[in-house]
């Protein structure tokens, strides 16, 4: 018998990550070259969730291109309305009224932790861990509820327009939030007391995907993947917009620009975010929600049956829609995900000319390559979750 | 001076301080609701951004976003617009630069990596060439995909659909069929539309 052993070349392989795949948050093909268990190249296939919203918006008005805002990033709608809304007002020179601010700060202070929560959840499940799942997605369930009762939906709002919001919080809503955000710092503790020291979970978050500060900036990265970073840039310090100039809260920022970074740092924006929505439920004061230009907002429902006027200025917001000046304008928001922008180029007309959404997400997504060379298979997950994905925004 | 009025004085100052660094490559510079867009010729965009990054006074350090706008009409129909951002500075600037189907843009991906993917997005919706890209390949559509959806003159419907087919057992592209037509309502209306040009108009301002 013979004992002769041939070299064996052994070739880098390439191995597909998905399309379909429980750790990907959605659809996304991930073509991994690997070299043995060590990971050379990352080409991310993405588009599989594309539905041409851009190319859509071109032919809605500006108030029925507004709910396609909730259907990009899908866990966060209103901070998307926001941006569309702030787009439109600046292009219109108009301004909502105070309470309005206040009532979209609060929301999108919700939606921050609506976010959060779904992503440092579904990532603690990713790398192993089923209960913080379970535990916080009950408190989704109560933000949700939030949502429902403001516009009758639990997702897809369509709460936040240009001008202000589509209507008030109803009687006894603001002591129901008041209640839960006391009461909620309480689950980020539980929550942080199954991950933040455990150490199942630090050995596949600590060190692994580290971006320095550098490089989050030359490769577009915005939000809690930017502070995880150690760069201290918020748009909600930096470039107020709605009324943050007046609220006292600070930003959160990493160290070392690693996964668990950036899970530390949602933790703390969490918590953060708390302190904003009891100061707004504190100061927020009363009066209108919605500008008073019957031209770009409809009348209420009760004067529509009693004023001919009011009947002609409803048909034609919601068959013609507001004309737009001619002009272009970007605007950008914090969302929970990043930098959300939109970039609006008005004709003239009742229809955007072009809506340029930029999206954190398909950014982000593009440093999987630079963050992934030279780790390990079971990393992908553990990087891929920590960016905080979703491919309603990354495909639009 | 209120902070608003501050704000645009830093901006004007910051326009008329790049077009001086760079007198060729800066057609025009503009300060519009707050924001400062400049023009500048595609064959410079290069050094256009490289200077925006690396000027003290400017330290543009993050490309926000790149994204093309369709303009049919134009001699060149295509504008690549950049969105810069300086966190030093706390200010934005909004770069264009022009093109039609056949003239390539430089790619900028080698001055800020994240344009890799940006640009191939433009060339994906719109089919702007990008020279030096590392890697020019669709983004978002489909692969196999035909066309440049977010041309004006690509239709909103598309030119095919896909299902699955029970008989082949695979799925299957066909040209659109729609049950009803596309309705696209134009609800300019022609009277607006006319606003000093009817005729006769001349008559009354020629009189005074």
């Amino acid at each position: 018998m013979s004992t002769a052993t041939a070299d064996v070349e052994i070739e880098n392989y390439t191995l597909n990550f998905g399309p379909q795949h429980p750790a990907a948050h959605g659809v996304l093909r991930l073509v991994l070259e690997m070299d043995g268990e060590v990971i050379d190249r990352v080409d991310p296939h993405i588009g599989l969730l594309h539905r041409g919203t851009e190319k859509l918006i071109e032919y809605k008005s500006y108030l029925q291109a507004l709910p396609y805002f909730d259907r990009l990033d899908y866990v966060s709608p209103m901070n998307q309305e926001q941006a569309f809304s702030i787009a439109t007002e600046r292009l219109l020179g108009i301004e909502p009224p105070p309470r309005a601010k206040y009532i979209r700060m609060l929301f999108c202070e919700l939606t921050r932790i609506l976010n959060h929560i779904m992503n440092i959840a579904s990532y603690a499940m990713d790398v192993g861990a089923m209960t913080p799942f379970l535990w916080t997605f009950e408190e989704r369930e109560k933000l949700m509820e939030f949502y429902d009762a403001v516009c009758g939906a639990r997702m897809h709002a369509a709460y936040v327009r240009p001008g202000g919001v589509s209507q008030d919080m109803p009687a006894g809503l603001a002591e129901r939030i008041m209640n839960w955000a006391n009461a909620f710092p309480k689950i980020i503790d539980d929550m942080e007391g199954l991950l933040t020291e455990n150490r199942i979970f630090k050995q596949r978050v600590v060190d692994i995907g580290r971006v320095t500060a550098e490089e989050a900036q030359a490769w577009g990265f915005t939000g809690p993947n930017l502070r995880a970073s150690g760069v201290a840039w918020d748009l909600r310090k930096a470039q107020p917009y709605d009324g943050y100039e007046d609220i006292d809260f600070d930003i959160a920022i990493g160290k070392n620009g690693d996964c668990y970074d950036r899970y530390l740092v949602r933790v703390e924006e969490m918590r953060q975010s708390v302190k904003i929505i009891k100061q707004c439920l504190e100061k927020m004061p009363s009066g209108p929600v919605r500008v008073n230009d019957r031209k770009i907002m409809s009348p209420p429902r009760g004067e529509m049956k009693q004023s001919m006027e009011a009947l002609i200025h409803h048909f034609k917001l919601y068959t013609e829609g507001y004309k737009v000046p001619a002009g272009e304008v970007y605007a950008a928001v914090e969302a929970p995900k990043g930098e959300f922008a939109v970039y609006l180029v008005s004709d003239g007309t009742n229809r955007p000319y072009r809506c340029r959404i930029r999206a954190p997400g398909f950014i982000h997504m593009h440093g999987m390559d630079f963050m992934l060379r030279g780790h390990m298979l079971p990393d992908v997950p553990a990087v891929l979750g920590s960016i905080d994905i979703v491919f309603g925004e990354v495909d639009r | 001076m209120s902070s608003a009025q501050e704000h645009l004085e830093t901006l004007r100052e910051l326009g008329s301080y790049i077009a001086s660094a760079l007198p060729t490559a800066v057609l025009s510079t503009d300060v519009k609701g707050g924001e400062l867009s400049i023009r500048v010729h595609r064959s410079a965009i290069v050094k256009v951004l490289t200077l925006l990054r690396d000027d003290s006074n400017c330290q543009f350090s993050q490309l926000v976003d790149l994204c093309g706008v369709d303009y049919p009409d134009n001699d060149e129909r295509f504008e690549i617009v950049y969105h810069l951002l300086s966190m030093k500075q706390n200010l934005r600037i909004r770069v264009k630069a022009t093109t039609d189907e056949s003239t390539p843009v430089p790619s900028v991906s080698s001055v800020f990596p994240c344009a890799n993917w940006l640009e191939r997005e433009v060339w994906d919706m719109y089919g702007v060439f990008f020279s030096d890209h590392p890697d020019l390949r669709r983004i978002l559509t489909d692969y196999g995909f035909d066309g440049h959806p977010l041309r004006k003159d690509f239709p909103l419907t598309g030119y095919v659909e896909m299902r699955y087919d029970e008989e082949q057992k695979r799925v299957i592209y066909e040209p659109v069929k729609l049950a009803q037509d596309f309705r696209n309502f134009d609800f300019l209306s022609p009277w607006e539309g006319l606003r000093g040009l009817l005729p006769g108009d001349e008559k009354a301002a020629g009189s005074k």
